[in-house]
C-alpha cells in the first residue's frame, strides 16, 4: 500500500532523511518510531504530498504523491502532530468543513460527527469555538476529525501527545476497529513504546534520518536481546537526548499566548 | 462546489464573529475622513477644487477595501501559523478551489467593510452625484478587492513569519494607498510622482470610484475598468499559482 525507496530529503546542508526504504502492506498497522528530530514528520510530509523529496520514490496505493497529488490525496487521511484546527470556529463547524472537503455525504457526515464527538467526549461542547478548548480537547477534536471519513491509508503523527490515558485508550481501540472492519492501513508515529507494542503489526525505527531496524515488535526485541520495546528502542538509538529547534510556528503560538493572557 | 462554499463561508464566519476587529478596522478610515476631510477642507476649497470631503470619501472607501482584501490574502500566514492551512492542503480538493474559496471570502468581507465605510461617509456628509451610481461604485469596489485579494494571496503563499508581514505593510500596502490619489488629485503632479501614481493599480480603483460617485475622473472610466480587470486576472493567476506550490 505504501512503498518507499531510497527516499532522501535535504534542507540546505542538513539531511533530514537519508536514503530510507520500507514497505507497508495493505491492512497493516505500521509504527514509525524514532527520537525527536529523527525525520519521522519529514517522512510523513513527503508521503502526504506536503513536501517534495530531494530524491527517491514514494508510491501510495500505486500513485506518486508528487505527480498525482490530487488522486493521492483521495487515498489518505491524516492527524497532524501540530494543531491544524480553525480556532475561531466551533468544534461542529470544524467537523463540517472537514466532512465537506473530504466529500462525506451530508447525512453520513452528521451521523459520524455525532458519533465521534460523543466518543471523544466533545459533543456537549460542540458549539463552542475551538479557541476556548483546553489542549487535550483540541487534540481529541483533531483525532475525531481524522476519523470522519474512511481513507484507505490513515497517517497518525504522534496522535496521543497530550492525551489522558482514557482518550488514548479510546483512540487505539478506534484505530484497531477501523483497521479490522474497514481494512484501513495505518501509518503511525508515537513516543510511547507500549502503545506501539500493543497496536503495531510491524515497526521501523529511524534515527538521524536513517532506518536502523525493521520488523515485528517480537523480532526487534529478539534482535536486541531486550524484553521490552522500550529496551529495544534505547538499544538501537542510544540514550542521548535530542532537541528540535523551535519552528516559527511555535514561536508565534507563544507570542499569541502572551497576548491572550 | 461544496468545498468552495464551505471555505468561503469560513472566511465570512471568521469575520462576522470578530466584533472588536470590525469596530477597530473602521477607526483608521474614520480618522482620515474626519481629520483630513474637515482639516484640509478649507485649504482645498480655497485652491478651487471644491469640497475635500466629497473628494476624499471615495479614497477612504477604496482604502478600506484595499486593506481588507490584501490582509485576507496575507491571512494565509495565520492559517499557516495556526495550522489550518495544512488541513486544506492535504484535502482531496483541487488547490484552485481552496484558493478561490478563500479569495472570494476575502472579497466578500472587503465589500461588507467597504459598505460600512460608505455608510460612515454618508453620515459624515458625503453626497454621491446620483443613486444610480451606487451599483457601479460597488463594481469598482469588487474589482479593487479582487486585485488585492489576489496580490495578498500571492504574498501570503510565500511569507513565512510575522517579520515579513511588517515589511509588506510598510513598503507595499501603505505606499499603494498613499501613492494612489486617494488623498490628492492626480492632475499636475511632479513627473516622478505622476509616473508612480500611474503605475499604482489602486489609482485606477479610486479613480473609478470617484468617477462613478462624484463624476470626477482622471483616467476615464473605461481605462479604469480595463486596467483593473487585466490586473485582477494577473494577480489572481499569480496568487493561485503560488498557492498551488506551497509546501508545508
Amino acid at each position: 500500500m505504501i512503498r518507499v525507496q531510497s527516499l532522501v530529503k535535504k534542507f540546505g546542508d542538513f539531511t533530514a532523511v537519508q536514503d530510507i526504504s520500507f514497505e507497508v502492506q495493505q491492512g497493516e498497522i505500521f509504527a514509525f518510531l524514532g527520537p525527536n528530530g529523527a525525520g519521522k514528520t519529514t517522512t510523513i510530509k513527503m508521503l502526504t504530498t506536503l513536501l517534495k523529496p530531494t530524491s527517491g520514490t514514494v508510491t501510495l496505493d500505486g500513485l506518486d504523491p508528487q505527480r498525482e497529488q490530487h488522486e493521492a490525496r483521495r487515498r489518505f487521511g491524516i492527524v497532524f502532530q501540530d494543531p491544524s484546527l480553525e480556532w475561531e470556529l466551533t468544534a461542529a463547524e470544524n467537523m463540517e468543513i472537514h466532512g465537506v472537503l473530504y466529500h462525506v455525504p451530508r447525512k453520513l457526515r452528521h451521523e459520524r460527527t455525532e458519533q465521534l464527538l460523543k466518543l471523544f467526549e466533545l459533543w456537549e461542547r460542540r458549539n463552542e469555538p475551538v479557541k476556548r478548548f483546553s489542549g487535550g480537547m483540541k487534540r481529541r477534536l483533531e483525532i475525531a476529525r481524522g476519523f470522519l471519513h474512511t481513507p484507505k491509508i490513515l497517517f497518525l503523527d504522534e496522535p496521543t501527545l497530550g492525551l489522558d490515558p482514557q482518550s488514548r485508550n479510546q483512540l487505539w481501540n478506534h484505530v484497531r476497529h477501523v483497521n479490522e472492519t474497514e481494512e484501513v492501513t495505518v501509518f503511525l508515529t508515537t513516543h510511547y513504546m507500549d502503545e506501539a507494542d500493543r497496536v503495531a503489526h510491524r515497526i521501523a525505527i529511524i534515527d538521524h534520518g536513517k532506518i536502523v531496524a525493521q520488523g515485528t515488535p517480537a523480532e526487534l526485541k529478539e534482535q536486541t536481546g531486550t524484553d521490552s520495546l522500550e529496551g529495544a528502542f534505547l538499544a538501537l538509538t542510544g540514550s542521548s537526548i535530542r532537541d528540535e529547534a523551535a519552528g516559527s510556528a511555535d514561536q508565534m503560538r507563544q507570542f499569541v499566548k502572551m497576548w491572550r493572557k | 462546489m461544496g468545498a468552495l462554499y464551505i471555505l468561503w463561508l469560513r472566511e465570512l464566519k471568521r469575520y462576522l464573529r470578530s466584533h472588536t476587529q470590525i469596530v477597530a478596522s473602521l477607526g483608521q478610515p474614520l480618522l482620515y475622513l474626519l481629520a483630513l476631510g474637515f482639516g484640509l477642507g478649507p485649504v482645498f476649497q480655497r485652491s478651487g477644487n471644491g469640497s475635500y470631503l466629497q473628494f476624499i470619501a471615495p479614497g477612504v472607501i477604496g482604502m478600506m477595501v484595499l486593506f481588507t482584501s490584501i490582509f485576507s490574502g496575507i491571512g494565509l500566514l495565520w492559517d499557516r501559523q495556526f495550522g489550518f492551512l495544512k488541513e486544506t492542503l492535504v484535502a482531496p480538493v483541487p488547490r484552485l478551489t481552496v484558493v478561490l474559496g478563500k479569495t472570494l471570502g476575502g472579497v466578500t468581507v472587503a465589500l461588507i467593510q467597504g459598505t460600512l465605510v460608505v455608510i460612515v461617509t454618508l453620515i459624515a456628509g458625503f453626497r454621491p452625484g446620483s443613486v444610480a451610481a451606487i451599483p457601479f461604485a460597488f463594481a469598482f469596489m469588487a474589482l479593487i478587492a479582487l486585485v488585492f485579494a489576489g496580490l495578498g494571496t500571492a504574498i501570503g503563499s510565500r511569507l513565512q513569519d510575522m517579520q515579513g508581514f511588517q515589511l509588506i505593510m510598510n513598503f507595499l500596502v501603505m505606499p499603494i494607498f498613499f501613492l494612489s490619489g486617494a488623498l490628492f488629485p492626480l492632475d499636475h503632479l511632479p513627473k516622478v510622482l505622476g509616473a508612480i501614481t500611474t503605475a499604482d493599480p489602486l489609482s485606477y480603483g479610486i479613480d473609478g470610484l470617484r468617477g462613478t460617485l462624484i463624476g470626477r475622473s482622471h483616467f476615464g472610466l473605461t481605462i479604469d475598468l480595463a486596467v483593473l480587470v487585466v490586473i485582477a486576472v494577473a494577480t489572481l493567476t499569480v496568487g493561485s499559482y503560488l498557492f498551488s506550490k506551497i509546501e508545508a
